[in-house]
């Protein structure tokens, strides 16, 4: 993991005593509203439905035990004794008091964390590959290139003040598993035809009210130009970006008016003059090894024992045998696996997890996991590298937290936004929908056979829950004083993102998980056999058999 | 007919203007206003109240009267009211209990 360095800590301390200055003036009343909003949003404090929210970044979603202890602590001490991962790989607490805030960020410092620009028109927390490090099918980590972007772009004076919020999200592997093409900046790190490492560099993605898919602007940028062509695409989106309407300001809408070729041009134009006129932002290797060294992979012991001892347990424990068909993840090393941790327990609530389990999760790994945790994208913890020697003692203690559900990738692996029961922003529930999916789906057998299958649920149309590119998606809204949900089909973000398609008139709380059982069924029913999942069976089918199936006397009627 | 809403600076806790110009936690205490003087006098005390450093966020929501009770005619301001609806144990209706919350 990266650790700070002294300028690190002095950088972080510093703003935590600006922050702690500005929230006693603003308590004592020396500065108003409209002066301290700005202040704190730039130190990640919303203010939401119920109380100020206070959103922490986990940097390319990579914890340690001790800071996943610290985020349990918080919430203990300080919030209501849990706290809600997010889609952004960070961590929101939902209930403390402004006049906290400061103490938190304090001890938040003390284990090399904070919540500097998880909010704001700046570039926020890069995200990665929860896998990082650890999977078979990773070309490289693409954690050090998420920390020289996280460096380069913390406070830059530059890019502080962008047209919108900016999203960079970074995979090494070729299996996308963070969502690249929905970001505003997509890498796909990559050799070239030499083995010489670099990305694939994709523009313009994002969802909101206006989903696109990122377009591929560079087919291979060498890695040395990482922060040059970053910084040329960053000046054209902030040179041209539209500030007059922020519906319109995201750097997705730029590349739609001007022309994926035009807006190409630009930034090649850009590129080569910030080259010619200083190597200044030119990456020298031996910085780039640096960084690598602080997410060297731990030594991983030979444990060729764990092969026979798991296929003993997964014969006499049929829980576990569930678990290890959903929750591993191949590691690159024969004799590891990579564990998800669900997060999405039936009937639970998408993301949040306890003080205690967080305390528990540390533990695990600290005895199992070589002290490291991931925050995945899908709102789950990961224990990235665990012997398979080792696996029954996790599983086991993961049953005792009640953290065992083996539902990864599953129907009831549900993303959801916290929707209105908590935002400010919200039209509809989103958490409540998610409960109630889980639950009708809850039985294991059934879950298994309806197979991979992802439902993503936003409580407004900025789409937090990511339900653009869910499978399934659902879109809650508020129509006449009541909730009302949309569903889209087809969505997906992986190597072949796609936006979902709306499939027709929404439906109400009360009918929306019938209407996703529906679905589920007209699936079960036109598959052209087990191994054809609901998205390639969805691409296959078409809108119509669903259609038919939701709305049946209504499309024959129309 | 309108209640006047807002979030206590110090905690961010969601509260109600009352009718004694104080800001009650709860919305069983919220004065309501029935026409658009009263509208105007609470307006300026929420404005007063904002100057004054002691809550944010100041909003009028609008209501209906159920068995005397002002109750929000939007989900969102029923569920400040008492809490997040998948969390009883939480918000205001873990200590009023959810019906009197809301």
């Amino acid at each position: 993991m990266y650790r700070y360095d002294e300028f690190d800590h002095a950088f972080v301390a510093e703003r935590v005593a600006q922050f702690r200055d500005q929230a006693e003036r603003r308590l004592a009343g020396e500065l108003t509203e409209d002066q301290f909003k700005p202040l704190r949003l730039m130190n990640g404090v919303y203010l939401q439905l119920h109380a100020y929210m206070l959103r922490i970044a986990i940097p390319y979603g990579t914890l340690s035990s001790k800071q996943m202890r610290m985020l349990a602590h918080i919430a203990r001490t300080y919030d209501k004794g849990y706290g809600h991962f997010t889609t952004r790989q960070n961590l929101q607490f939902n209930w403390p008091a402004l006049k906290d805030i400061p103490a938190i960020l304090e001890e938040l410092a003390s284990v090399e964390m904070h919540a500097i620009q998880t909010s704001g028109n700046c570039i926020r927390n890069v995200t990665a590959d929860h896998f990082a490090g650890a999977a078979a099918d990773e070309f490289a980590d693409p954690r050090p290139y998420a920390e020289i972007l996280r460096q380069w772009s913390s406070v830059h004076p530059e890019f502080s003040y962008l047209p919108r919020k900016f999203k960079i999200a970074v995979t090494g592997a070729e299996h996308d598993r963070a969502a690249i093409q929905t970001h505003d900046i997509g890498l796909h790190v990559k050799k070239d035809g030499n083995g010489k490492l670099g990305f694939a560099v994709y523009v313009g993605g994002g969802q909101g009210r206006t989903p696109m898919v990122a377009k591929l602007i560079r087919d291979f940028l060498p890695e040395e130009d990482l922060l040059t062509y970053t910084t040329a695409i960053m000046r054209v989106y902030n040179l041209h970006g539209r500030r007059d309407n922020k519906y319109k300001a995201r750097i997705k809408i730029l590349v739609h008016e001007t022309g994926t070729e035009e807006l190409t041009r630009q930034v090649e134009a850009e590129f080569a003059a910030l080259k010619l006129s200083s190597e200044e932002l030119k990456l020298p290797a031996a910085d780039i090894r640096a960084i690598e060294r602080y997410f060297a992979p731990p030594a991983l012991a030979e444990r060729a024992d764990g092969w026979a001892a798991v296929a003993a347990e997964r014969k006499a424990n049929a829980g576990f045998d569930a678990w290890l068909r959903r929750n591993i993840h191949e590691h690159r090393h024969p004799d590891y696996a990579s564990v998800t941790i669900s997060l999405k327990g039936i009937g639970e609530v998408p993301g949040d997890a306890t003080d205690a389990q967080m305390d528990a999760v540390a533990d695990l790994a600290e005895q199992f996991a070589f002290d490291e945790i991931r925050v995945s994208h899908e709102q789950n913890l990961i224990l990235p590298h665990v012997a398979r020697a080792d696996l029954k003692a996790v599983y086991d203690a993961l049953v005792a937290i009640g953290l065992h559900t083996p539902n990864a990738g599953l129907v009831t692996d549900i993303i959801a936004c916290p929707g209105l029961d908590y935002c400010a922003l919200a039209n509809a529930r989103s958490i409540s929908v998610a409960q109630e999916i889980s639950t009708r789906f809850g039985d294991q057998r059934r879950q298994e056979e309806i197979g991979d299958l992802k439902i993503k649920i936003s409580g407004c149309i900025n789409a937090c829950g990511h339900h653009h590119v869910g499978h399934i998606g659902i879109l809650g809204v508020e129509k006449k004083g009541t909730e009302l949900y949309q569903i889209t089909l087809g969505g997906s973000a992986d190597e072949n993102t796609s936006v979902g398609q709306i499939v027709g008139r929404g439906f109400t709380a009360e009918e929306i998980t019938d209407a996703i059982e529906t679905v589920v069924d007209t699936y079960l029913a036109n598959r052209a056999d087990k191994s054809e999942d609901f998205l390639v069976a969805y691409r296959r089918l078409g809108a119509a058999p669903f259609k038919e199936a939701l709305y049946g006397r209504e499309v024959r009627a129309a | 007919m309108k209640i006047l809403t807002a979030n206590r600076l110090v905690d961010g806790e969601a509260v109600w203007l009352a009718a004694d110009h104080s800001w009650a936690e709860t919305i069983a205490h919220a004065d309501v206003a029935a026409n658009p003087d009263a509208e105007a006098r609470m307006e300026a005390i929420g404005a007063q109240s904002l100057a004054a450093n002691l809550v944010v966020d100041v909003n009028f929501v609008d209501v209906e009267l159920v068995d005397g009770r002002a109750v929000p005619i939007r989900l969102r301001e029923r569920i400040r009211a008492a809490g997040p609806t998948n969390r009883r144990d939480l918000g205001k209706q873990a200590w009023l209990g959810a019906e009197s919350a809301a």
